[in-house]
Parts: C-alpha cells; structure tokens; sequence
C-alpha cells in the first residue's frame, strides 16, 4: 500500500466541484513479504498518536482510590523490600551508596519499562475493536502505551530525587547524559513491545508470557545488585540486557558511580537497536493479518 | 479519468477460518487432546501451515474477481445476502484489511464509518471523547475544533458534553458517536449499515445528514439490508453474491436481483437452506398459503388468507413472528405470536406448527415476501430472509374495488360520506 500524490487533476464535469490539487492517491494492493516501515505515514498520523497517548494518561488512573500515587507506590515498595531483604540480610554490595537509593535509582527506569512492556504487548488485542474497524498505522498502537509511561516516569522521578536530597546524594555534570539513558530505555521496551504485540494477535500465549518474561528480566538485570560483581569482559557482555545499560547508566548519572559505563552501554544501544529496527519490521510484516485474526 | 473516485480491479479476499471442532465421546479423549494439541500446532507451524493457534484450515474466499469504476459524487448501495463478501469489500477499501488479490485505487481522502462509535472511551467525557473519536476518524484537531459547536447540536447533548460517557443513556451515546461521523469531511464516504441507531427522529436527521453528503458531490459507498433506505440514498446499485459482482447498475436493478434471489432460495427448499440465523434448535421446514382449504402462490386484496408455518419439533415456549416486504424491500406489516389476542386459539393437538389466518387481506396487488422468525426458550431459535413469497391479486375490500398503487402496499377498509354534487 502506498500513497502518492496526484499532481494534476481536470476540473470534475457539471455540478461537481472541482477535486483541490494534490488529491491523495491510496493505492491498495496485496503485499508480499517485508514492507517498509511507513515513517512518512506516521508521521502523518502524529494527530492520532497523540490522541492514543492522551487517552491512556487520561483513564489510567481512573475509578481508582489512589489514582497516580501508583506510580509512585510500585517503585517505592518493592525499593522497601528490596532494602529489607537484599541490602539489610543478605548484604549485597551498593557501589558504596546507601541501598535504597542505590535499588530505586535502577527501580525507576525499570517500572517504565516494565509496565510500558505489559500495556503495550497487549495494546493490540485491548483495541481489537479500534483495529477491526479502523484504519491507521498500528504501530501507534504499542507506541503510545509505551509512551504513555512517561508520566508515571516523571512523577516516581520526582520521589527520587527527594530520596537524592534526603541522602544528600549531589548529581554531578554527568546528569546531562540522562535523556539519552532514558531513550535508551523507551527504545528497549518498543522493540520488545513490537515484537511481543504483533506476536500477541496470533498467539494468545504472550499473555502468559510477559509476566514471566518481565519477572525473570527483573531479575537478570542488575537492579537489586550491581553489575560489578561481575568480572570484565563479562560485565561488558551483560550489557547484551538493555536494561543493564539502562540502570547502570541511571546510577552513574545520577548517583555518579565513579567510572563511566560506556562499554556496557554501548552494547546496550546496539542490541537495543537491533531490537527495535527487527521488531518494527516484524511488526508490519505481521500488520496485515492483523483485522483478521485478532 | 479525472471524475472517477474508486476503481476496482480484479479484488480478492481469502479467509482462512477453522475447520468443524472435534467432537469428544469421554473426558479422557478430551484431555489427551488438549495435551496432544500443542505438539500439533508447534509441528504445524514449523511446516509453515496455518495461521495461528485458532488452527485455522479451511479457504474460503469472502470476495473474488469484483471489478467497478465509481465516479465522483455518486452514492453507491452495495448490497447481498449475508455473507456476500459486502462488508470485506468495505473493510478492504478503508485499509482496515488486505486484499489477497487485485487492486483498488481511491482518489481522495477515505473516511470510513464501518461502526458508530469506535474507541470511545467510557471513562472520558463527551467532550473528550468528540475529540478522540474524531481523530481516529481522520480529522485534524483544527477541524475538530472548527466543529465542535456543530457537533455537539446536533447530537442534541449539550448539557452533558462534560459527563463521562459511561453515564450516557444508549440514546446519547449513540448520538453523539454518529454525529461526530457525520461531520467528517471526505472526500470518499464508506459507510455500513450504521444509520439504524438511535430513536426514529434521530434516524431521519442522520438520512437527511448522509443525503447532504451526497448532495454535495461526495462518494458514498453504502451497505445496508435494509433496501428502502438504499434506494432513498443511491442512484447506482452493485449487489454481490457469494463474494461475487452479481448485478452492477440501478439501485432498482440491483435491489429487484437482490429480492430475486431470495426467490429463488426458496426453490432450495425451506428446510435445505442454509443461509439462516440463531440458535437452531428448532428450525422452520415449510410454509404453506392458503385461501380457504386450497394451497396457492397468489392471494386477493380483501379475500381470506392463512399461513401455516411448520417447524421440524417443538419446543418450549414456542413463539413465531412473521413480516411481510413488498418488491421494494420495505416492511409493509409484522405479525406476532407471542402478543395474545382473546381471539386466538391454543390448540395442544395442532403438532409442529402455527397457523396464522386473516379473514380480510389488506395488501395491495403486487409481489410480496415474508422473513420469519422462530423463537423458543427465551432463545432466539431460527431467522430466514424471504422465508416464501406470495402475489396478491386485485379484488374488492368490503364492495369497494381496489386499485393496485407502485408506491403503496395496504389497503384499509373505509367508508365516505359525501356531499351529492
């Protein structure tokens, strides 16, 4: 499917008015295989992906005692468990920083992405309704209830750095790098999203799977321990999780563990990438069964 | 080829859907298959079959080989049995799905109003979601916000425009899920079967809404059972038929073929027939009409007339509606079982069937056909379409001759009281 423009178009006979120039043309034929991503057509849609994310901001909260302080809530206690159980009895080493602040720093990135993961695989399914009877880039879909994340982001962010005042932790020039560590999350948790929504609409069986996958990738990423207690070239390695790279960037920025994480996050940025370019392709490989079998 | 708004060339669908489900004799079968069906499907899907865990198997194809050019500015009714392949052929031209094979090319912007009321969200509220319907629609939040006044008027809610929806009646819900649609700006206006919401009023202003659209030299692709609305909307007629263009021509054309073949549906016979709707535990076998003891095809405007109605068993609580259409397709009259009548007669030696006698007919003359409707149980048990048909030819109603009229079907029984001139 593509669509062109028409660049001249004859007046319309008798009564008609005439069509305004540069009249879209849809062309609509089957495709075969791999199609292109259609960025131009989504960015033609922008209107609606902000829509879609407004919309999931809006009701998120709704018909809920606690509304947004959710968002706060889920860092903040499993940072309390975490404290009990792995800083206080088992002792895991903190980088030299107290264990709460050291556990939530990693926390906050990581509820992003791992509620992004969960709306976002079954985005598709939830709208099934939108998709059998609507036209539009369905990768807006997974895009906006990943992006619709940021405003939990932002306010379990603010608790941070009241926790950063309290321990009288101060963030240093680095903090400048932290945008980029957080699209490096937002980048993860899309391309796995793609690939798990897409896959979703077929089989039934993701809905299983991502609370086991985020649940095992919780504890494979070095959240309530550090990545030092491992050994180069194997920390290097680790960071084939995203999300190691991702939370060890978070603790340096912001907490300004000594050395730079470049390496880790430098292979981080690459599988994360790889991750999202494979799965937006698979994605609208998959997209035109989607009305269908959904 | 400037004025032409959508070609068609060649469109194809295929679906694959999934075969009968195996039937289980013992519990033990049945766990051994659901342990055995994972192997299968993973065994499946190495071999690159299927599609899916629905297991999907058999081919059918929803549309095949339909070929049309519609110009600018002509509203369309597509029409067909259930089934026919009328709304894949609309949810392929709004993109929603792809065809298998062949081509279609739009010349402007498509709106498509498949459902009233897409992505409405019950949690936000009217004004909210007049926003985000819109937008999932295809406007632009400038448009949107250039006719929101308008909007809001003629859903005629403007005092709740701020109330969550989920508050609305289904009245205003459904007003003001269509009235965002009716004010979407297209160049091309894909629309099914939609217009039956809301109260009757509402209804009429929607039909004056998508006559303007018309009007105003917009294509209209419109899909609708219901034929006397399409032939009060479209000029042109396309009726398909098993996936295929069987009829492309006049609205009269197309609907006269339409109500043809439910014609000749009936030669199937009525208890072949497979095109029928609900639960199907009891099933209507025949119908006869009859005038006196005497079966006939054709009865006479003010003469008796009696329809028995045979079913295959009975059933608790049995009820039979029955609805007589003329050869426009309009509903002309509709008969109830299950609404009493201290006139009406239970009789437990009668068997499998219903007997419905008029002592005068109030139809006109001309071509009439009958849907009837099976109920029992509380359920909803068996539909057919053009369950028979029946000529009515001209005859007295109480002394006085009837005339036979094109665009009226009854007759009632009257009397004058004139001055002598």
């Amino acid at each position: 499917m593509l669509t062109q423009e028409a660049n001249s178009q004859v007046a319309g006979s008798g009564q008609l008015k005439p069509l305004p120039a540069n009249v879209p043309i849809v062309d609509i034929v089957p495709s075969k295989g791999w199609v292109s991503l259609g960025l131009r057509e989504m960015w033609e849609y922008r209107e609606l992906l902000f829509f879609f994310v407004w919309r999931d901001i809006k009701v998120r909260y709704k018909q809920t005692i606690l509304g947004a302080s959710w968002a706060v809530i889920q860092p903040f206690f499993t940072m309390v468990v975490f404290s009990l159980f792995f800083g206080r009895l088992a002792q895991v080493p903190s980088d030299g920083l107290p264990y709460p602040i050291f556990s939530y720093a990693a926390l906050v990135p990581w509820t992003f992405f791992a509620n992004g993961l969960t709306q976002a695989s079954n985005s598709l399914v939830q709208n099934s309704n939108m998709v059998k009877k609507i036209y539009f880039p369905r990768l807006a879909m997974p895009i906006a209830a990943v992006a619709a994340g940021i405003v939990d982001f932002v306010l379990a962010f603010v608790v941070l750095l009241v926790m950063m005042f309290y321990y009288g932790v101060t963030p240093t020039i680095n903090v400048l790098w932290l945008p980029l560590f957080l699209l490096l999350a937002f980048v993860t948790c899309l391309g796995a999203s793609f690939w798990l929504s897409a896959m979703n609409v077929q089989f039934r069986d993701v809905r299983y799977v991502v609370p086991f996958l985020v649940q095992i990738w919780l504890f494979i990423t070095p959240i309530a321990y550090s990545s030092r207690l491992l050994e180069e070239p194997w920390r290097t390695i680790y960071g084939i999780n995203p999300m190691a790279g991702v939370v060890e960037g978070f603790r340096w920025a912001l907490l300004g563990t000594d050395n730079a994480p470049g390496l880790i996050v430098a292979v981080s940025a690459v599988v994360a990438t790889v991750l999202l370019v494979s799965g937006a392709f698979y994605f609208r490989r998959m997209e035109k069964t989607f009305a269908d079998v959904v | 080829m400037s004025d032409v708004a959508i070609q068609v060339r060649n469109l194809g669908k295929e679906y694959r859907i999934g075969g009968p489900q195996k039937q289980f004799d013992t519990i033990g079968e049945q766990v051994s298959d659901m342990v055995k069906a994972p192997f299968r499907r993973m065994g499946k899907l190495m071999r690159g079959q299927a599609s899916g865990a629905a297991e999907l198997d058999e081919i059918i194809w929803a549309l095949r080989d339909v070929t049309f050019d519609i110009k600018r500015g002509e509203a369309v009714g597509i029409i067909g049995r259930n089934g026919a392949g009328k709304s894949t052929l609309l949810k392929i031209l709004s993109r929603i799905t792809e065809p298998s094979a062949g081509s279609a090319r739009i010349y402007g912007r498509v709106g498509s109003l498949l459902e009233v009321g897409t992505g409405f969200h019950p949690e936000l509220t009217g004004r909210e979601n007049v926003f985000l319907n819109g937008a999932i629609l295809g406007m632009k939040k400038v448009e949107i916000d250039r006719r929101f006044d308008e909007i809001v008027a003629f859903a005629e809610i403007d005092k709740f425009i701020d109330t969550p929806v989920k508050h609305y009646s289904s009245g205003m819900y459904v007003r003001l899920a269509f009235s965002v649609a009716a004010h979407l700006e297209p160049e091309v206006l894909l629309v099914d079967e939609v217009l039956a919401v809301g109260d009757l009023a509402f209804q009429k202003k929607c039909l004056g809404k998508m006559d303007d659209v018309a009007g105003e030299g917009r294509t209209v692709l419109f899909v609708s059972h219901n034929m006397s609305l399409i032939q009060t909307l479209c000029q042109r007629g396309v009726f398909l038929q098993h996936g295929q263009l069987a009829v492309d021509g006049s609205v009269m054309d197309a609907v006269d073929a339409y109500l043809n073949t439910l014609e000749q549906a009936e030669a199937v016979g009525l208890a072949e027939r497979t095109d029928r709707e609900g639960k199907g535990d009891v099933k209507l076998v025949g119908v006869d009409i009859m005038q006196g003891e005497d079966a006939v095809t054709a009865l006479t405007t003010g003469g008796p007339a009696r329809f028995v109605f045979h079913t295959d068993k009975l059933v608790s609580r049995m009820s039979c509606t029955f609805i007589f259409f003329n050869h426009l397709g309009q509903r002309v009259a509709i008969f109830r079982s299950e609404l009493p009548s201290p006139n009406d007669v239970v009789d437990s030696n009668l068997g499998p069937q219903f007997i419905c006698e008029f002592d005068e007919l109030l139809l006109l003359p001309g071509r009439y056909f009958v849907n009837v409707l099976l109920g029992g149980g509380g359920e909803w048990q068996d539909f057919i379409e053009g369950a028979v048909h029946f000529d009515v030819q001209p005859g007295t109603l109480r002394g006085r001759a009837v005339q036979s009229d094109k665009n009226v079907s009854v007759c009632m029984p009257h009397r004058w009281t004139t001055p002598n001139t």
